[in-house]
């Protein structure tokens, strides 16, 4: 090794000449042969639409303890424990019958009204606190963007995914209401975890979307928990869509949520779906999450340098 | 031999100002819709407010090579190694890399204090990128590595800090990249486990793995690299055998150093004493570099808004481990004004003697009490310059004993005057 080389010094328009007897090419060559996967090269310009999928893949363990420590460390030091994930709609749903069922008569397709908010708000709950865990998850996680490299989405998706626990401890008080209020199940309750993968799917591209803002813009975490309640007005769990006349239900199903939350209703208690508001939610999810995927792999890159 | 890591003119700006907050709701609304595209424009429209944190950075690394970066604080150093391991990405220029990556910049990240060691093994070897059968596989040696067999089923919010350093330590040493980042590490831990890491570095580099080493302690630059890059301002100033670069870099210290006067952001406006600035002279030159073998000098400004009955300045000096030397007071000479300190603005100058400090980085912290009552205003490490030992052998090697302070003590020695038998 000649060691006292002087290092050129070149001008910025020669960025692309190879700086010793080694051309890019060449280097390129020797790094794949050397060793699968491990030649790495970092440049300024992201490549735009290009997902890394096969480099997300690689780090799914990653994704895997991640979920995991949330979940591990979500209930330390409480008293109650995952109670608490029962408890949040568990008390949304007693709130929402005093005031909605019996005060307002409020009307619920006939179903029992503590039933039918219950179904309403259990991937309403999930879903908002998906949405709030997740974008602040970037911003949490300061320590860890600034030190090491990996897929920043692994983050917000982790942040989602260890919400399907709480919604999976709250899913079990349902069952002694089904049987108290007498439902009786149909085969439509098979396409029930078509719309948790909606929501979870949906909470992911609302969360990448928003974690990403937060980075650069802190105004998220006040704003998001106000939007987060006017959502919950403009998505049908307090009351059901067709309170709405038959001419406004497309605006309505222009909410997402709309058709997660009527889909997973119907197929709980076993009506006919309404299979046009779906195919429209399903629709706005996959752009949104397509939206927000691109928006985040933009901006991903100067995560250490902002936040 | 090919090169494990090739850099190719890397330049980084970073922008300074960050963007003005958003006062009203209707800006932030419209941040919100409009944000996702601005990145790209405010990106290229370059304002004043632009630092190049490195400049036009070209070097290789071969296999099996331990390589120092030195050079002060601001130099680019860190960002260079944020590129390196992928964390930020080069503005210009581009790196490769010839293997994984792993940095020791990244000791600790991912420990949860509520998880037990076990768990946070498991954690932080995801985290640096080991799949879980690679830690399984390690686990054992991981844990005898830290020495913390006893603690494995503990929270680590239970651990000492050096158990903590320790673990983490150990589980990113066995992550057996291609490309070792070391920055600053041993700074931490005991002397004795700061001399296994440092066996672990030798091991990794003998098994052909390549180090590059980050640190501003030149002597563990000199211990244990053969090939150091100097970088200054964010460029490469010199790359070359370890020797002459960290010589250079000694040499030329005061040259590299533009001095700094540091200045107080306004104390409350509560404080009856308000420091103004503070800076570092030898030779009655401003400057951060210190020579080892001389007296300098810490001058401080500061408004006294009242006067004020046994007030005291004071300077907690600390060393770049966080270890406090001395406190020194101006009350201790009873200077003129100590004890009735007049309302007005002032200079008060200590000077610390020649052959006293080893070389390193150290910080003062300046503060003022009332004596035996309470603390007037306390500017934690306000001030920070770095100590040299300039080369020559013998005040090296006086410079890498044990002990905090290095001083050159007067030694006596008289021949005992033989007692005559026969008196």
């Amino acid at each position: 090794m000649n060691t006292t080389k002087k290092l050129p010094v070149a001008e910025h328009s020669s960025l692309i000449e190879p700086t010793s007897e080694y051309s890019s090419e060449q280097f390129e060559a020797t790094a794949s042969t050397l060793r699968d996967n491990t030649s790495i090269v970092i440049e300024a310009d992201s490549t735009g639409l290009s997902l890394n999928v096969r480099e997300i893949w690689a780090y799914r363990e990653l994704l895997y303890f991640l979920i995991w420590r949330d979940i591990k460390i979500r209930y330390k030091q409480t008293f109650l424990g995952a109670i608490w994930a029962i408890i949040q709609p568990l008390f949304a749903m007693l709130l929402f019958t005093l005031f909605f069922g019996k005060l307002a008569r409020m009307p619920s397709d006939n179903i029992p009204y503590p039933v039918f908010a219950y179904a309403g708000l259990l991937p309403w709950t999930f879903f908002a606190n998906a949405v709030t865990n997740s974008s602040n998850s970037l911003v949490g996680s300061t320590s860890l963007i600034t030190k090491v490299y990996f897929p920043r989405v692994i983050i917000p998706a982790a942040a989602v995914a260890a919400g399907l626990l709480d919604f999976g401890i709250a899913f079990v008080l349902l069952i002694p209401m089904l049987i108290y209020y007498q439902i009786t199940l149909t085969w439509s309750l098979l396409l029930l975890p078509l719309f948790i993968l909606l929501a979870t799917l949906l909470a992911l591209g609302i969360g990448l979307w928003m974690s990403a803002l937060n980075v650069r813009y802190r105004d998220v975490r006040y704003a998001l928990p106000f939007l987060v309640q006017l959502w919950l007005f403009a998505s049908p769990v307090i009351y059901p869509s067709s309170i709405l006349p038959e001419r406004w239900k497309w605006l309505l199903a222009l909410n997402p949520m709309t058709g997660i939350i009527e889909g997973f209703r119907t197929s709980l208690f076993g009506k006919p779906f309404d299979w046009a508001v779906i195919a429209v939610s399903a629709a706005m999810t996959l752009v949104l999450l397509a939206y927000s995927t691109y928006v985040f792999h933009r901006v991903e890159d100067t995560f250490a340098d902002i936040v | 031999m090919k090169p494990t890591i090739r850099v190719e003119h890397v330049s980084k700006r970073y922008r300074i100002n960050a963007r003005q907050l958003h006062n009203s709701l209707r800006d932030t609304v419209a941040a919100l819709v409009r944000a996702p595209f601005d990145q790209k424009r405010n990106g290229e429209s370059t304002s004043g407010n632009t630092l190049w944190a490195l400049k036009d950075v070209s070097f290789e690394v071969t296999p099996g090579e331990v390589i120092g970066i030195i050079g002060r604080n601001g130099a680019g150093k860190s960002t260079l190694l944020k590129i390196l391991s992928r964390i930020t990405k080069p503005t210009e220029g581009r790196v490769f890399l010839n293997g994984r990556v792993g940095s020791l910049l990244e000791v600790g990240t991912g420990f949860h204090s509520e998880l037990t060691g076990r768990e946070n093994i498991f954690l932080n070897g995801a985290i640096l990128g080991m799949t879980r059968q690679e830690i399984e596989r390690k686990f054992d040696h991981i844990v005898a590595f830290a020495e913390t067999e006893a603690f494995l089923d503990t929270p680590v919010k239970h651990y000492s800090s050096g158990m903590t350093v320790r673990l983490a330590f150990a589980v990113a040493a066995h992550l057996e990249p291609e490309i070792m980042i070391v920055d600053e590490v041993l700074a931490v831990g005991d002397a004795a486990f700061q001399k296994k890491c440092l066996g672990k570095m030798n091991e990794i580099s003998r098994a052909g793995r390549t180090v590059l080493f980050v640190s501003h302690d030149i002597s563990a630059v000199n211990a244990l690299c053969e090939r150091a890059i100097l970088l200054h301002e964010g460029a490469v100033v010199m790359s070359g055998p370890v020797r002459e670069v960290s010589a250079h870099y000694l040499d030329r210290a005061n040259r590299l150093y533009s001095p700094i006067t540091w200045t107080s952001s306004p104390t409350t406006p509560s404080s009856e004493i308000e420091l103004k600035s503070a800076n570092t002279l030898q030779g009655g030159v401003a400057t951060q570099a210190i020579d080892c073998r001389e007296p300098f000098t810490i001058s401080m400004q500061y408004e006294a808004r009242m006067a004020l009955r046994k007030s005291r300045l004071f300077i907690v000096l600390r060393n770049a481990k966080g270890e406090i030397l001395f406190t020194t007071s101006d009350y201790d000479t009873l200077t003129e004004g100590a004890i009735d300190r007049k309302a007005g603005r002032f200079t008060s100058k200590v000077t610390i003697p020649g052959d006293l400090l080893k070389a390193g980085s150290y910080f003062a912290t300046i503060g003022a009490d009332i004596k035996n009552e309470r603390i007037i205003f306390a500017e934690n490490d306000f001030i920070h310059f770095d100590v040299f030992e300039s080369g020559d052998d013998t005040l090296a090697e006086r410079h890498k004993r044990v002990g905090l302070i290095a001083p050159v003590l007067a030694w006596q020695t008289t021949e005992a005057e033989m007692q005559s038998p026969d008196a």
